[in-house]
């Protein structure tokens, strides 16, 4: 789904993206509210990006998924995949309503990607932080031993890290000068426990990165003006790993959820997800996923 | 101290842990951005000089840990199970462990029943992975007043212990004045027609059972297995010896947990029937605490069936 980069043909993306985005974080506050848990916060921060990756930046489509020249996404920050989900669903990869199902018995949405319920969708399972980063440069160099094009994309949380083998995986992005690698920091300031800084501090992220021999670049995660343009940054990088630090907002769209970490993983009551999709109003071009009648 | 029934057995640790911080100004603890969720933030507000927060960083908290430990504190380590047991399994093995550490590694989320958070965050093979590990305890609390009990116990031992706590509220069955030592089983209901074994979570189940088959007729001792190491084999061969067939109840594999620690016993010493419910050699899923009990086996109906089942067995050796 790669466009055209004439500014006219940006200009009228955005609204597509911003819309799709819009319908992620619906469909994220549905889905946890409907079930009664989930990670609401850190998936509302993540939509801008997501709905950038599929809608404008990653090579792929629902009937490529066997092509092993198309795009690939590690999702090693498991526990946002309510938006992750969405956007599958918004793109024609699973059923809208299968939404409805997301972190119950005998679900393919696991509350974690598993990959042993979405063979094909999931690369790599993920919930305990760190462990993507070190499967995407595994997918990573698979690519350019089999001479395949396309990229692989990951996404890992600020708080996420903390953990040693990030660093270690770090640096094998950049010894084998995975080029073809693309990591998206979801840089929120925030993680369970409270702020980033104050219980483990990454800063200066973007210097420590460019020390370890990445390509970086820093962002505001919700600005589509500068996602798109970050991932077109990164794909021009020949010879080394390229990083995209997105400064983004936990929350983000919700004022009452909004760089609240209480918000990471709380579900919001009846009244506070009614509240909500209120504040974000709804997108012109999705509707939102059907619930079965019974449970509502 | 007394709970209501159906206090977690994480509150009632966070609870003792204050109270270790109180009369024992070694006790140190650590958590990885869990500090809630493992009930450790009364220590925290009222010890914040002897509290780390480690951040998301298992390995070298429990590194961190040993080193404490090492040079003198008794430090308590927190963070769910499979975080603490499979991801830091090596720091546990070789600086813990090998050290002979006097870390504690208390670990909540232990088990199959932890929600809608799926595979990834359950952990029902971490009882065998620390069993293997050589002088490390091992203890599972079954009720909020065992956990209280335990948490002290285990400040009070020297040398590495790793504690299960589950996710699921229990009912309360032990008492504040039932002893609590570590390495003795508790037989809790005599019986002489088969004898279970229970560890943790599944006690009340087990009790479940056993009053089922009481009014069935046939007679089950009943037995908390509270510390699966060091296992208390007198107790597992009195039970051998005198109803001839076992059956073992864990929220945990089949594979190297309770129903293997208590096989081992027997088929070296004095072989009887046994069966064994537990989880099968599979991963988990999503799903709520019951609706996971019940498809993966361990309810109180499954531990009737397979009592009837290994006297059926023992009936056929006679
Ligand atoms: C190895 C590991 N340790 C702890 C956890 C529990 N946990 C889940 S999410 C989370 C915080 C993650 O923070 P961050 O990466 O900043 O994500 P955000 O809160 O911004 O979504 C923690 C500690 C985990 N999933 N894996």
């Amino acid at each position: 789904m790669n466009c055209d980069t004439t500014t006219q043909q940006i200009t009228l993306n955005y609204q597509e993206l911003k819309d799709m985005a819009l319908q992620i974080r619906r469909d994220t506050i549905r889905m946890i509210s409907f079930r009664g848990s989930g990670h609401p916060g850190g998936a509302l921060g993540i939509a801008d990006i997501l709905a950038a990756l599929y809608g404008y930046s990653m090579d792929h489509a629902p009937d490529r998924l066997n092509d092993p020249h198309r795009d690939r996404l590690v999702l090693s920050n498991g526990h946002i995949c309510a938006a992750w989900y969405s956007v599958l669903s918004l793109q024609g990869y699973i059923p809208r309503e299968e939404l409805s199902t997301h972190r119950a018995i005998n679900s393919r949405l696991q509350g974690h990607p598993a990959r042993d319920k979405l063979p094909l969708l999931v690369e790599t399972s993920s919930g305990p932080l760190g462990q993507g980063l070190s499967v995407a440069n595994g997918l990573a160099l698979a690519k350019r031993l089999d001479g395949h094009s396309g990229r692989v994309y990951c996404i890992v949380g600020d708080g996420e890290m903390q953990e040693g083998i990030i660093w270690e995986a770090l640096l094998t992005s950049s010894h084998f000068k995975l080029a073809n690698l693309t990591l998206i920091v979801a840089f929120n300031n925030l993680q369970i426990d409270g702020e980033v800084a104050k219980i483990k501090n990454l800063e200066p992220l973007a210097e420590k990165l460019s020390r370890f021999g990445w390509k970086v670049i820093d962002i505001n995660g919700h600005d589509f003006d500068q996602i798109v343009q970050a991932f077109e940054a990164a794909k021009g990088e020949k010879n080394q790993p390229a990083v995209i630090i997105a400064r983004t907002i936990m929350g983000k769209g919700i004022p009452f959820m909004e760089n609240d970490p209480k918000w990471h993983g709380a579900c919001p009551s009846p009244e506070e997800a009614k509240k909500a999709l209120e504040y974000l109003g709804y997108a012109s071009n999705y509707s939102d996923f059907p619930v079965p009648e019974e449970a509502e | 101290m007394n709970f209501r029934s159906h206090t977690p057995v994480r509150d009632a640790f966070g609870k003792a842990l204050l109270e270790l911080g109180n009369s024992n100004p070694d006790v140190v603890v650590l958590t990885a951005d869990l500090t809630e969720a493992i009930r450790v933030h009364w220590f925290a507000k009222a010890f914040p000089h002897r509290f780390f927060q480690m951040g998301i960083s298992e390995n070298d908290m429990i590194g961190t840990a040993a080193g404490l430990a090492l040079a003198g504190k008794i430090p308590f380590v927190t963070t769910f199970a499979v975080f603490a047991t499979s991801l830091a399994n090596l720091p546990v093995r070789l600086s813990v462990g090998y050290n002979q550490a006097n870390v504690k590694i208390a670990a909540s989320h232990g088990g199959i029943t932890v929600g809608g958070d799926g595979a990834s965050h359950q952990s029902f093979d971490d009882l065998a992975l620390m069993r293997m590990i050589p002088g490390m305890t091992v203890v599972a609390p079954s009720d909020a007043t065992e956990a209280y009990k335990a948490t002290l116990a285990i400040a009070e031992h020297k040398g590495p212990v790793y504690m299960r706590l589950g996710r699921i509220p229990t009912p309360l069955i032990t008492t504040p004045e039932s002893p609590f030592n570590l390495g003795k089983a508790q037989v809790l209901r005599a019986g002489s027609d088969v004898a279970i074994f229970s560890i943790g979570t599944m006690l009340s189940i087990t009790i479940e059972a056993a009053q089922t088959l009481e009014t069935k007729g046939v007679s089950a001792r009943v037995i908390n297995i509270h510390t699966l190491k060091p296992l208390d084999s007198d107790v597992i061969l009195e039970a051998a010896r005198e109803c001839g067939c076992l059956v073992t109840v864990e929220e945990h594999t089949i594979l190297g947990g309770l129903g293997g620690a208590v096989s081992e016993v027997i088929s070296c010493n004095y072989p009887v029937p046994i069966e064994m419910v537990g989880i099968k050699d599979t991963f988990g899923e999503s799903g709520g605490p019951e609706e996971i009990l019940k498809k993966y086996g361990l309810t109180a109906r499954n531990v009737v069936k397979a009592c009837y089942k290994v006297i059926e067995r023992k009936r056929n050796r006679a």
